[in-house]
């Protein structure tokens, strides 16, 4: 290939030193990064390969749409329930079912809890130490470290004697010489910037979130049973509300809706002493290094999310808007229809899957799912050794999903971008603050930086959100209403005979949609297309490359043996590849070929 | 490297007092429903012995396992991780990448040859040459066979590794297969659930690593300590079954009075997992006291036995929470099913009748 450039705007350069990075270690699923290197060790060219194939959606044919949730959910145990909530959305939106005002709110605690507790651990445990270097804590001095938590938080945890103590903890750790999940990483690379006091400091919050995560999620846990995977029910929630009669303490009652009140103003506080503060102190340092923009700012969709109103989807009632951005157009977010066959389609022409004419995309509707793992003539390696993959023919388990032709980014920094430029206030004041913070104008969002940011802005924003939903549903349940479930139409006998519903959540890392199409009260199809699946997607037949393959170009390695920059802009992302894997024909038609061996 | 540390010397040395190190061992033994007795023991091992090496792989799954496992908090999580077992090897929490990330599993091998435990999330599928799943550019079911080659034994977390799961489901398309199809020659402990209770994950870990030896094992190979009995057998709404009092429609005047939800579906009355008694996330629920059905998710092939809302009526209810897996088994073996149908009707039918014509009317 040598040079060229894409349709949306990219210059690829492949002579250079390839460097391979597989397995991406601290994200969801399998997945592969190849990259090629100038002279100057700055990348020209990028490879985006999805490493696994679950075939989940063929598994779905043919079974009742009601259990649907169960099995979908298991797409995914990280964004646990998101699956499972688009789901239920699209038997309802099949069906025409109308789910009750206070499940749609136990439905909003439960995804805006899942952002608060998917972003904070995102944030420490798998995207921190792209920024923080732990060795170095070891040479902090706790006393300043103390200085510089107090300058910046009000945080209980600040005491020099804490900061020593969390010291002496890392230092005994790395004594006994068995380093753990801290072995062999990139310690010491110059591409980490922070001073020791700063990595103490964020050393000491790795392990203090880890502790308060699981006290976030016990709102699954009092509506949904249990967390992962807690239950949902087409038509409502599965839990009741008694807050007054007999039986009361067998089902929600009112010691649980004051944890989830307790939980809530805990998980606020965590998110805006610890996290926000350490965010800003960790950006202060980086903030030069404004690499990994790719689509961020030019291509980016929102489905929109958490309607205020119950069954009503429009931006009027949804928290966080929808829409799409295109070519760096901030002044007009287009709407999306996701039941127009020309908007959304997926193409397969660079992907380990067969369609009978691979220049045209289909929509989830029409979609043919046939795997075909075969592998390009410019392979280095073998079929089952894969050296270096050829990323001029098929080189991904991911299928590469357009909207109206174009690639586009989802995730937290999409979704706060379209709500910036449509003049959300909430939105526009928690970024304008937090940029005029750090002396950064807008476009400063547009890089991994700026991902990283609107992450953990969301996160404070949903933990605040919870609370204005909770108080809602309080109010509700004092008007008397205490319904959380729809049943008119829960027996299959009350369906119509051939429908199609459309079900769509914003998932902590992006845009994610379930179609369905229910035949004679069964499945007959059944497909999903997520956020990973649009931001680790390969090549289309245009040429047009994906979020994460167009976040690396131009950034310069500072050491090709340490790749730690390829980790910490693909981390901004929080991929998630068993999401993004998916795979059934809308048709019914089974995975043709099955080979065995 | 420097000479190895027992677990309560590590402990010691981060800070954790004597006096805490023995109330952890005694939470412990509690969570492990084993009496006082157990603490001392657990004690005595770990101020004795050097962290185990744990190597834990990911296959086909979703990481459900893993974020349970992180749920836990009893022991916490951290503890476990930094203080308590040496996690050398995780790609889904460790900080290395790429092949300085692969070079740890070959240390590993060359340090601990045959010492360390292979923990397993997910399972390999067999299909298209194992590459459905691929990782550092081999099929993962071989990367697998190479690091259970060198290990002590194997913990197959969740579902997946321990049955199939979900992938496996009918059709199942990739030829996902669990654990044992793939590896003869190891001990395997099997922790299933979709996902097992972070502290029966945790349980199993620390029991192990205590006492140096595998937890009983039922003939399918689960630990009996969480896996012998019926949810069914210990759940607080089995009065209202045995009272005939059920939970006719999602959200009706019985669920808003905690009856029973074994006519909406409920998986308990055949489902061998600690639910209904260590309950989930610190104790504070589990699935049924929310008001929806067990689904059996610990159970071999549960995603291919009926809808979750059908009441099941396949299993025996002869014995009753005094019967194991393998007992309930083996009557199930010789007399196929009394039926649990059978069983709800002996108790209840009397109670019932007048609200069953009501609800065939409605249906």
């Amino acid at each position: 290939m040598a040079s060229t450039v894409t349709p949306n705007g990219f210059s690829l350069d492949d002579s250079g030193q390839r460097v391979v990075v597989d397995p991406i270690c601290r994200i969801e699923g399998h997945l592969r990064i190849e990259v090629n290197l100038d002279e100057s060790n700055t990348i020209r060219n990028a490879v985006s390969t999805g490493n696994m194939w679950r075939g989940l959606e063929v598994i779905l044919k043919g079974r009742d749409p009601r259990d649907a949730w169960a099995f979908v959910e298991r797409i995914c145990g990280v964004c646990t329930g998101v699956h499972a909530l688009a789901s239920v959305r699209t038997v309802e939106d099949a069906l025409g079912i109308d789910i009750p005002r206070n499940a749609n709110s136990i439905r909003n605690l439960m995804m805006l809890s899942q952002y608060t507790q998917d972003h904070l651990v995102h944030f420490y445990h798998l995207h921190a130490l792209d920024w923080v270097d732990v060795v170095s804590a070891l040479n902090a001095d706790p006393a300043a470290t103390s200085q510089l938590q107090q300058s910046i938080s009000s945080w209980r945890n600040s005491s020099p004697g804490y900061f020593r103590d969390v010291q002496n903890k890392l230092k005994r750790f790395v004594e006994s010489g068995q380093l753990g999940p801290f072995a062999n990483a990139y310690w010491g690379s110059d591409a980490y910037r922070l001073p020791a006091e700063a990595n103490l400091m964020a050393v000491a919050h790795y392990l203090e979130a880890l502790d308060f995560q699981k006290e976030i999620v016990k709102i699954h846990t009092i509506f949904g049973g249990r967390n992962p995977h807690p239950n949902w029910i087409v038509g409502g929630v599965p839990c009741s509300i008694n807050v007054d009669q007999v039986g009361a303490t067998g089902t929600v009652h009112m010691t649980w809706l004051n944890m989830v009140s307790d939980i809530i103003n805990q998980s606020i506080e965590f998110i805006d002493k610890v996290y926000i503060p350490d965010l800003k102190a960790i950006a202060s340092f980086y903030k030069d290094w404004g690499y990994g923009g790719g689509l961020a700012g030019k291509n980016m969709l929102s489905y929109g999310d958490f309607p205020l109103i119950a069954n009503q989807w429009d931006n009027e009632s949804l928290a966080l808007p929808a829409g799409a951005i295109i070519n760096g157009d901030l002044s007009t977010v287009h709407e999306v229809d996701t039941r127009d066959l020309e908007q959304i389609q997926e193409f397969v022409n660079h992907s380990w899957y067969s369609y009978d004419d691979e220049s045209r995309g289909l929509h989830p509707w029409e979609g043919v799912t046939e795997p075909n793992f075969e592998l390009g003539p410019n392979l280095k390696g073998t079929k089952t050794n894969i050296q270096e993959i050829d990323e001029g023919a098929k080189y991904s388990w991911l299928k590469a999903p357009r909207w109206k032709g174009h690639a586009m980014e989802v995730g937290p920094l999409s979704r706060f971008v379209i709500a910036y430029a449509l003049g959300r206030e909430d939105v526009k004041e928690l970024v304008d603050s937090t940029l005029s913070e750090l002396g950064l104008p807008l476009p400063a969002l547009f890089s991994t930086l700026g991902r990283t940011a609107a992450r953990g802005l969301e996160c404070t924003w949903s933990a605040h959100k919870m609370r204005e939903v909770f108080d809602d549903m309080m109010a509700n349940l004092k008007a008397g209403d205490v319904a959380t479930a729809n049943m008119d139409m829960w027996e299959p006998s009350t369906w119509p005979g051939d429908v199609k519903g459309v079900g769509m959540v914003e998932a902590p890392r992006g845009a994610l949609g379930h179609w369905i199409h229910i035949k004679d009260r069964k499945i007959e199809n059944y497909q999903a297309i997520v956020p990973s699946t649009w931001n680790a997607s390969p090549r289309d037949p245009a040429g047009n490359i994906g979020a994460y393959e167009a976040s690396l170009l131009g950034t310069p390695l500072v050491n090709a043996e340490q790749p730690l920059e390829i980790l910490r802009t693909i981390h901004s992302f929080d991929p998630c590849l068993a999401c993004a894997s998916h795979v059934m024909s809308p048709d019914g038609e089974e995975l043709a070929v099955i080979k065995v061996r | 490297m420097a000479v190895h540390e027992t677990l309560y010397e590590v402990m010691r040395q981060h800070g954790i007092t004597r006096r805490s190190f023995l109330k952890f061992c005694s939470l412990t033994a509690a969570g492990l429903g084993m009496g006082p007795e157990f603490a001392g023991k657990l004690a005595h091992a770990l101020e004795t012995k050097p962290r185990t090496p744990v190597i834990w792989l990911h296959g086909l799954e979703c990481t459900c396992c893993t974020e349970s496992f992180i749920r836990s908090g009893n022991p916490l999580a951290g503890d476990v991780i930094l203080s308590m077992i040496s996690l050398d090897y995780d790609d889904t929490l460790m900080a290395a990448a790429g092949h300085q990330a692969e070079e740890l599993l070959e240390q590993t091998i060359e340090k601990y040859d045959g010492q360390y435990v292979l923990a397993c999330e997910g399972n390999p599928p067999l299909n298209e040459d194992g590459m459905y799943c691929i990782q550092g550019g081999i099929p993962y079911v071989e990367k697998l066979k190479h690091m259970a080659d060198h290990c002590k034994a194997i913990v197959a977390w969740g579902s997946c590794a321990s049955w199939g799961c979900v992938q496996a489901a009918k059709p199942n398309p990739t030829r996902a297969v669990p654990i044992h199809k793939v590896i003869r020659d190891k001990p395997i402990v099997k922790v299933p659930g979709c996902p097992p209770i972070a502290e029966v994950m945790t349980g199993v870990l620390t029991y192990m690593i205590a006492f140096d030896r595998l937890p009983p094992l039922d003939r399918q190979g689960r630990p009996l300590m969480f896996y012998s009995q019926r949810l069914h057998d210990k759940c607080y709404r089995r009065p209202h079954f045995d009272a005939g009092q059920f939970v006719e429609r999602f959200d009706d005047e019985g669920a808003r009075k905690g009856y029973c939800l074994y006519k909406v579906g409920c998986k308990g009355p055949t489902t061998y997992n600690a639910c209904s008694t260590v309950e989930w996330n610190d104790g504070l629920s589990w699935p049924v006291k929310s008001g929806h059905g067990c689904i059996g998710c610990a159970e071999n092939d549960f995603w291919d036995k009926g809808s979750f809302y059908s009441a099941v009526t396949t299993a025996g209810f002869s014995a009753g929470a005094e019967a194991t897996a393998d007992k309930v088994g083996g009557v199930l073996a010789g007399a196929a099913a009394i039926g649990v149908a059978a069983h709800a009707a002996a108790s209840v039918v009397s109670h019932m009748t007048g609200k069953q014509s009501e609800e065939s009317s409605n249906g």
